[in-house]
């Protein structure tokens, strides 16, 4: 909140948190001040379901670096996901 | 504060409920001396990661060097669980109204002032966005002694990132301050930059307020964190606090 940057979307899945198994229905994606990694500022994404309480998060701090690259893996998956389920071939 | 090894010393330190911004029932952490008093109080606001171990302990610090302190959890109205996984969802709502802070903020003031061993006098004080929002409210509820600014971000915004919970640039209050402000920056920090402490003190400097802004070499934000390795700076953050108890004293007496 220092950074006021902060960017929000529904999301549906599953994610493991402190208590196991829940389903997800939102993630926050935040530049901001961490809580565990040793940086003043750290790319936090936090997985949600809030019907589910507080304690339902998974949560990562990331460097910029590595959120870039988690990015482009991400599409780079999804792309070739997509191209698996339309023609049987990744 | 003990002053030698014979003396009596005890606290009690405890969660409390009082009335807030908008007589919404909000959890206190109230930390005080025992002992007839007369005590002053401080207000003190949590920073982001929330009402946690670190900002309980740094309460009870102040009440054994003989202040009754007062620590509201801001993100009471969100809900309860551990502390960062509240801050997790304030952080993704974009933080609490400014509004609802200095209401809150001035509610601990007033129940502080209240108690019967107080003397009367009481600060503000906060450290990461609980320093900006001890500006706020020593700036936008008139009546606290002395209001202490530990490195907050923010306080000088641009026009395009005002929102409706953060509708003002905190500095541009500047002219209701009514108390005299330390402010304690690291000139390594990026929330605030030197360029916006520089802001903050040329408005104060021009209003003709009693400030004093200290900045420190080899520290970036939270160099106080002692469990924060990479914030951490003993030096400073001792010098540091040296200069907070040195301005809580003059101004709200021990």
């Amino acid at each position: 909140m220092c950074t006021n940057i902060v960017e929000r979307t529904n999301v549906s899945g599953s994610g493991r948190g402190a208590q196991g198994w829940f389903n997800l229905n939102e993630v926050s994606v935040s530049y901001d001040h961490p809580f565990h990694v040793s940086l003043e500022h750290a790319l936090n994404i936090d997985f949600t379901n809030e019907a589910s309480g507080v304690g339902a998060r998974v949560a990562v701090e990331l460097t910029l670096d590595s959120a870039k690259e988690l990015a482009r893996v991400l599409l780079e998956a999804v792309n070739r996901a997509e191209q698996y389920e339309a023609t049987g071939y990744a | 504060m003990p002053g030698t090894t014979d003396q009596y010393e005890g606290m009690t330190a405890e969660t409390i409920t009082i009335p807030g911004h908008n007589g919404d029932r909000i959890h206190v952490y109230y930390a005080r001396p025992l002992g007839p008093g007369p005590f002053p109080g401080i207000v003190w606001i949590h920073h982001f990661p929330g009402w946690d171990e670190w900002s309980q302990e740094t309460a009870r610090q102040l009440a054994y060097l003989g202040y009754a302190a007062v620590a509201p959890d801001l993100y009471c109205r969100e809900g309860h669980g551990a502390p960062e996984d509240m801050a997790a969802k304030v952080r993704a709502n974009g933080g609490v109204p400014d509004a609802q802070v200095v209401g809150d903020a001035a509610a601990c003031r007033d129940f502080l002032r209240s108690q019967a061993n107080a003397n009367g006098k009481v600060g503000v004080i906060g450290t990461c966005s609980g320093g900006r929002h001890s500006v706020l409210a020593a700036s936008c509820a008139p009546g606290f002694d002395a209001v202490v600014d530990l490195w907050g971000g923010g306080v000088v915004m641009r026009q395009e990132d005002l929102t409706p919970m953060r509708p003002v640039s905190p500095v541009d209050y500047t002219k209701d301050l009514d108390c005299p402000i330390l402010g304690l920056f690291g000139n390594d920090d990026r929330a605030p930059t030197p360029e916006q402490v520089d802001i903050h003190e040329a408005e104060l400097k021009k209003r003709g307020k009693k400030y004093e802004f200290h900045r420190y070499d080899g520290a970036g934000h939270g160099f106080f964190y002692y469990d924060r390795p990479q914030a951490y700076r003993a030096e400073q953050a001792v010098d540091g606090w040296r200069k907070v108890l040195d301005f809580f004293q003059r101004n709200l007496g021990s």
